[in-house]
């Protein structure tokens, strides 16, 4: 459940970065940029909604933990508990 | 016949438009002919209420999602302008090597609006810089709309902007014909866009000039050569048209819409936003020994006046002085229906004169209720349109801030 909020989350700010593309089939152990028309900008747009929507702030280096649905959902999932969103 | 040699002739085989009053040239020529104004009332940061010509073109008709998303409005007119010329050109580019076709676009600004909507947006978080976007640098560049056709067309041909005020759309076109005539490019998309209404800086400075018409009927608030003018009506819109070297359009049977036979570009040297009169006059003059034409010769003249109470007078001056005794010049104006749309506003303007090499008929400029005999002018049409008994040539002026004169003069196609 906890994972499905964080997911859904990450999905909701791609579904804004990427508003052309079909989401409902998108796999989580494949990288976005290969299942999505996405390139870097798209990528900073992730991390800028992130900073913009839940004050979660990603270092360049933690970037690649980024790649996948399933990474994100990791990686964010301690960080916006700490930010006090209710996943 | 002309001395010319054909591969050096330019002419025009497609036009693609937005305006205030219709996003096709039969639609904004059917506003006109029938006295439709354009502008309306709208909200604008900081100012409240202004009025400004709006443009209604679907902007998802040729650009996907997320290109509008990182894109800009004048982006997007341009695009939107793009296609629509192709498309009357009978053009696909697809069967085209790209790299022989180039994008010159007029602006008077570009970067305004995204640098106040920029600051508007870290506004919200304290003015905290971290939250200014990476997507400003590409919108702001000065090449942004000319470069987002190319990526939207696949366009690797030459690309730029052609900053030059508000006689930016002529000075596209202007710019377009020279790299035809260079050879640089086989087909060229010329001509100026604005997005300036989506600025509350323009329309403030305009306003602190005391250069911002007002008025409790918006329609009625645009009306060059009215003694009652208050000045400018900011609008946006964009218009681009397809240029061929002669020869090339008729290899390819083309419909010529009109020959471009004549141009020029000058500067008055003198003051930052008041025209001089005779470096006008001298521009109209270059461009009609250009074209190897007489004042005589031309049968409408689209006015740049844009209802401001020094601009319109020295711009009659210096149409009084080139054409004086030329009883047969039909002078109109269209910022009175449309607004200024600024870096658009010499394209837009040349566009809705066009349909008279057909229909002969030439639209007045609206909203004289009471003439300023300083703008007195020997054929301006008010208020009603005129028949004309020929429709031959076209001149088309537009002239910008910094003193930066344009004028462009077609002619009617028989071959």
């Amino acid at each position: 459940m906890t994972k499905d909020v964080v997911k859904n989350i990450v999905l909701e700010i791609i579904a804004v970065v990427a508003p052309d593309e079909d989401l409902s089939d998108l796999r989580g152990d494949v990288r976005l940029r290969d299942q999505l028309d996405m390139d870097s900008m798209d990528f900073l747009d992730i991390v800028m909604e992130l900073r913009k929507r839940y004050k979660v702030e990603v270092p360049k280096e933690d970037y690649p933990r980024l790649a996948t649905l399933d990474g994100c959902v990791e990686y964010l999932q301690p960080r916006l508990a700490a930010v006090n969103v209710p996943v | 016949m002309s001395v010319i040699p054909d591969n050096q002739r330019i002419v025009i085989t497609g036009v693609g438009l937005t305006s205030p009053i219709g996003n096709t040239l039969a639609q904004m020529r059917r506003s006109l002919l029938d006295g439709v104004s354009g502008v309306t009332s709208i909200e604008t940061r900081f100012m409240g209420r202004v009025l400004a010509g709006v443009c209604r073109f679907d902007e998802k008709q040729y650009q996907a999602g997320k290109e509008r998303r990182r894109g800009t409005r004048a982006g997007a007119v341009s695009i939107f302008c793009s296609h629509e010329a192709l498309k009357d050109a009978g053009i696909e580019l697809k069967d085209r090597d790209t790299s022989r076709v180039g994008v010159f676009i007029g602006v008077t600004e570009h970067g305004t609006v995204e640098t106040e909507n920029e600051i508007a947006a870290i506004r919200e978080y304290n003015y905290d810089v971290k939250y200014w976007s990476h997507h400003h640098n590409p919108r702001t560049v000065a090449n942004n709309p000319a470069g987002e056709v190319t990526i939207n067309l696949g366009i690797i041909g030459p690309h730029y902007t052609i900053g030059a005020a508000c006689a930016a759309g002529n000075a596209g076109l202007i710019q377009a014909a020279q790299m035809l005539r260079l050879g640089e490019v086989d087909l060229a998309i010329g001509g100026g866009v604005s997005e300036s209404i989506h600025s509350f800086g323009i329309f403030a400075s305009f306003a602190a000039q005391n250069a911002l018409a007002d008025h409790a009927d918006p329609t009625r608030a645009s009306r060059p050569f009215d003694v009652d003018r208050k000045g400018i009506v900011v609008a946006e819109g964009g218009a681009l048209f397809v240029l061929e070297r002669l020869t090339d359009a008729k290899a390819r049977s083309a419909r010529i819409v009109c020959e471009l036979v004549g141009y020029a570009m000058n500067s008055d040297a003198a003051d930052p936003v008041l025209p001089t009169p005779q470096r006008l006059s001298q521009c109209m003059r270059k461009a009609l020994d250009r074209a190897r034409l007489e004042p005589s010769d031309v049968d409408i003249l689209n006015t740049h006046a844009t209802g401001t109470e020094l601009g319109d007078i020295q711009e009659a001056e210096a149409i009084r002085d080139v054409f004086a005794g030329c009883s047969g010049v039909f002078v109109n104006n269209t910022k009175s229906y449309i607004g200024h749309a600024m870096g658009a506003a010499g394209a837009l303007e040349l566009a809705g004169n066009l349909p008279a090499f057909q229909d002969k008929v030439v639209h007045p400029t609206i909203n004289v209720d009471r003439l300023d005999e300083r703008c007195a002018m020997t054929g301006l049409v008010l208020n009603k349109p005129r028949t004309a008994s020929r429709v031959n040539v076209i001149l088309n002026n537009s002239f910008g801030m910094l003193g930066i004169n344009s004028v462009v003069i077609v002619r009617r196609w028989a071959d």
